[in-house]
């Protein structure tokens, strides 16, 4: 990545802790791909390969391809680093609110939820002012529904308020 | 000449009002798609898939690939304007477009872009017209081991000829395809790897790995580099317009041998991004200017636009006439086809005029509409790039979870979108490619299928895949694939030459 700068004094997790722990997590899903198709038989049945004959060896070659990759990163420098703490942090801005968010939706509905994020990004990152948030944080959503629900006949997900609204 | 005939019936397809209206909506929406972070040709398609649902198959096709064609140009943009390229396959753009623009000839950089896309797009559409049915009629004749062999071949071309390390590219592929596994086996129709989650029924939509992977993850890198648009402006009119046209055909040569690296990476599916860089390096080579080049040479910026374009647009040739996507915006278009019900391959070819011949027909007309487009609004997506990311990232997450959920109605899809963007942005930083993983969720239930009756017409034996000439052929050319990066490097050391042409 040799788009970021890096300077010796920034720190951060290495790109090699990462690197390793990609391997590691594609190795273990490749044993759960083996458990799981060990469980639906790869043998020869009654209508030719069994269901799990495609996942076993596909877990297999998921396998060897992780021992590759960790064997290659093994004596990689540990001093790249991955990412500095600070940019982390940025993005961690951006998951953490994407993640209630998400986790939201299903209870409160997308469009509540959708008006929430936007102005939430728009004040804490960007510091506008409340008119301009309420502008855009509500605008979208209305245009979405608009466009969603009234052309394209494309229901999103709708909570208590939708609902007192009438919809 | 049945296929001008054909052409013709595509044509008067198109040209119905509602075709139209919905293809400038296309372009419009492709340009602001590819002006925008974060947002690509991939996942902006597979976001804005569901809106087709309620349309016709035809009118579905050219929205969603006129957004296509609109997202290749916009790339272009931001590359020249900002010196971040939108797209991928516009990174190469930059090496010369930008020091145009801050010489202050960016709209001569624009306006040679522009145009040498779509010299590189009209080159691949004629392919695409003269040799698609071609290839159709000639794959229909093939059974489960050659279409199995033609996915072994695509799979395998990924392996050797992407930039990523191998192995990478082969975990990445190799879990593509498990996740594409799950759910219910097509074949004996037994549920597996579902661990007894209900959820995990109908298995994982490549679609939601697309706006995951593509949208969500490269948000997560925006933020990480914390962007911030520092843009040059931009004059367009018809002088500098004309002008530059009239400088283009010196660059004839350029502009031909980077269709023809465009039509051929993008064919095999290599795809735009190497197609690009391969170009440029290529051209920078070979031009007597080869030495100013990435100081704000026009060539610079007529060789990648030109093969990118050109390898974008013929992605859709193998997807149309094989059933196997060049890109992985020609997947989500493939995608597209299964939802509207219609099956992806040869037969469409017989089965589907109206709709092969209309798309195709389209992709001619689009790419006249695109330039237009492009070269008449630019000031217009250069403002839009002015917004702030403080306000563009909410409404791509917003927009990216809305795509998400209305694939199946379902806000567990949401969930799987997030899970797949921290997979994205992982893999990213980690040089594992996404783009053979989408493309073997897709294709892994088709490419189990055809192995599996393979074997089974052979009682088990892996000899059926070298049974005879063709499938022979076929595999053999995907052993060559898989194996070019060592090829090509033993050659090289056996002339001495330098090193660096497999790149």
């Amino acid at each position: 990545m040799a788009r970021r700068g890096q300077s010796a004094a920034s720190a951060g997790p290495s790109q090699w802790s990462v690197e390793i722990g990609v391997a590691l997590a594609t190795t273990i899903f490749s044993i759960i791909v083996i458990v799981g198709s060990l469980k639906v038989g790869i043998g020869w049945g009654a209508e030719g390969p069994m269901a799990g004959f495609f996942p076993f060896y596909v877990g297999v070659m998921i396998l060897i391809a992780s021992a590759v990759n960790l064997v290659q990163a093994l004596p990689q420098s540990r001093e790249d680093l991955f990412s500095e703490w600070g940019q982390l942090r940025q993005v961690a801005f951006v998951l953490i609110p994407t993640a209630i968010y998400v986790a939201l939706i299903p209870s409160v509905g997308l469009y509540v939820m959708s008006i929430v994020l936007i102005a939430f990004f728009m004040r804490w990152l960007g510091k506008y002012g409340w008119p301009l948030i309420a502008a855009i944080a509500i605008g979208v959503p209305v245009i979405t529904f608009i466009i969603f629900e009234k052309w394209f006949l494309v229901p999103l997900p709708k909570g208590p308020i939708e609902n007192l609204l009438g919809y | 000449m049945e296929e001008i005939g054909n052409l013709f019936h595509g044509f008067a397809t198109v040209i119905q009002p509602f075709n139209i209206m919905v293809m400038l909506v296309g372009i419009l929406l492709g340009v602001i798609i590819g002006v925008l972070p974060g947002l690509g040709g991939a996942n902006g398609v597979a976001i804005l898939l569901p809106l087709t649902f309620s349309m016709s198959p035809t009118s579905a096709i050219i929205m969603l690939s006129c957004i296509y064609w609109g997202a290749l140009f916009g790339g272009a943009i931001t590359s020249i304007l900002f010196n971040i390229p939108g797209e991928p396959w516009s990174v190469a753009t930059t090496f010369d477009g930008y020091p145009m623009a801050q010489k202050g000839k960016a709209g001569e950089a624009l306006t040679a872009a522009f145009t040498s896309s779509f010299v590189g797009a009209f080159f691949a559409v004629v392919v695409i017209t003269l040799v698609a049915p071609l290839v159709a009629k000639f794959a229909l004749q093939f059974g489960p081991a050659e279409k199995f062999a033609v996915y072994f071949l695509a799979f395998c071309s990924f392996i050797g000829m992407s930039k990523e390390p191998p192995f990478k590219t082969l975990a990445a592929m190799m879990i593509g395809f498990a996740l594409g596994a799950v759910g219910l086996d097509q074949v004996t129709g037994q549920l597996r790897l579902t661990f007894g989650f209900e959820t995990m029924l109908t298995g994982f939509d490549f679609l939601i790995a697309v706006i995951g992977l593509f949208g969500i993850g490269e948000i997560l890198l925006t933020m990480e580099e914390g962007l911030s648009f520092k843009g040059r402006a931009a004059v367009i009119n018809s002088k500098v317009v004309w002008e530059t046209w009239k400088e283009l055909p010196r660059y004839w040569v350029t502009s031909i041998r980077s269709c023809i690296i465009g039509c051929w990476m993008g064919i095999t599916p290599a795809g735009a991004t190497p197609a690009s860089f391969m170009s440029y390096g290529i051209a920078k080579r070979i031009s007597k200017n080869g030495a100013n080049f990435g100081k704000g040479e026009i060539e610079g910026v007529i060789a990648p636009e030109t093969a990118a374009h050109a390898a974008g647009t013929s992605a859709l040739l193998p997807m149309l006439a094989l059933g196997v996507p060049g890109s992985p915006t020609a997947a989500v278009l493939l995608g597209g086809l299964l939802i509207w019900g219609l099956q992806p391959g040869p037969m469409l070819f017989v089965e589907q005029k109206e709709f092969v011949w209309g798309l195709i027909a389209s992709m001619y007309l689009g790419n006249v509409v695109g330039l237009v487009v492009v070269l008449t609004c630019v000031p217009l997506f250069a403002a839009i790039l002015r917004i702030p990311f403080s306000i563009i990232a909410p409404i791509i997450l917003v927009l990216c979870a809305i795509g998400a959920y209305s694939v199946h109605n379902s806000t567990f899809d949401v969930v799987l979108m997030l899970v797949f963007g921290v997979v994205g942005y992982v893999m990213k930083k980690c040089n594992y490619p996404m783009a053979p993983m989408v493309l073997a969720i897709v294709l892994g239930d088709k490419a189990e299928e055809s192995f599996r009756q393979s074997l089974l017409a052979s009682q088990g034996s892996l000899k059926i895949f070298f049974a005879n000439g063709l499938v022979g052929t076929i595999m053999a050319l995907g052993l060559i694939a898989l194996f070019w990066s060592v090829i090509s490097k033993g050659v090289s050391r056996l002339r001495s030459a330098p090193a660096g042409r497999s790149a």
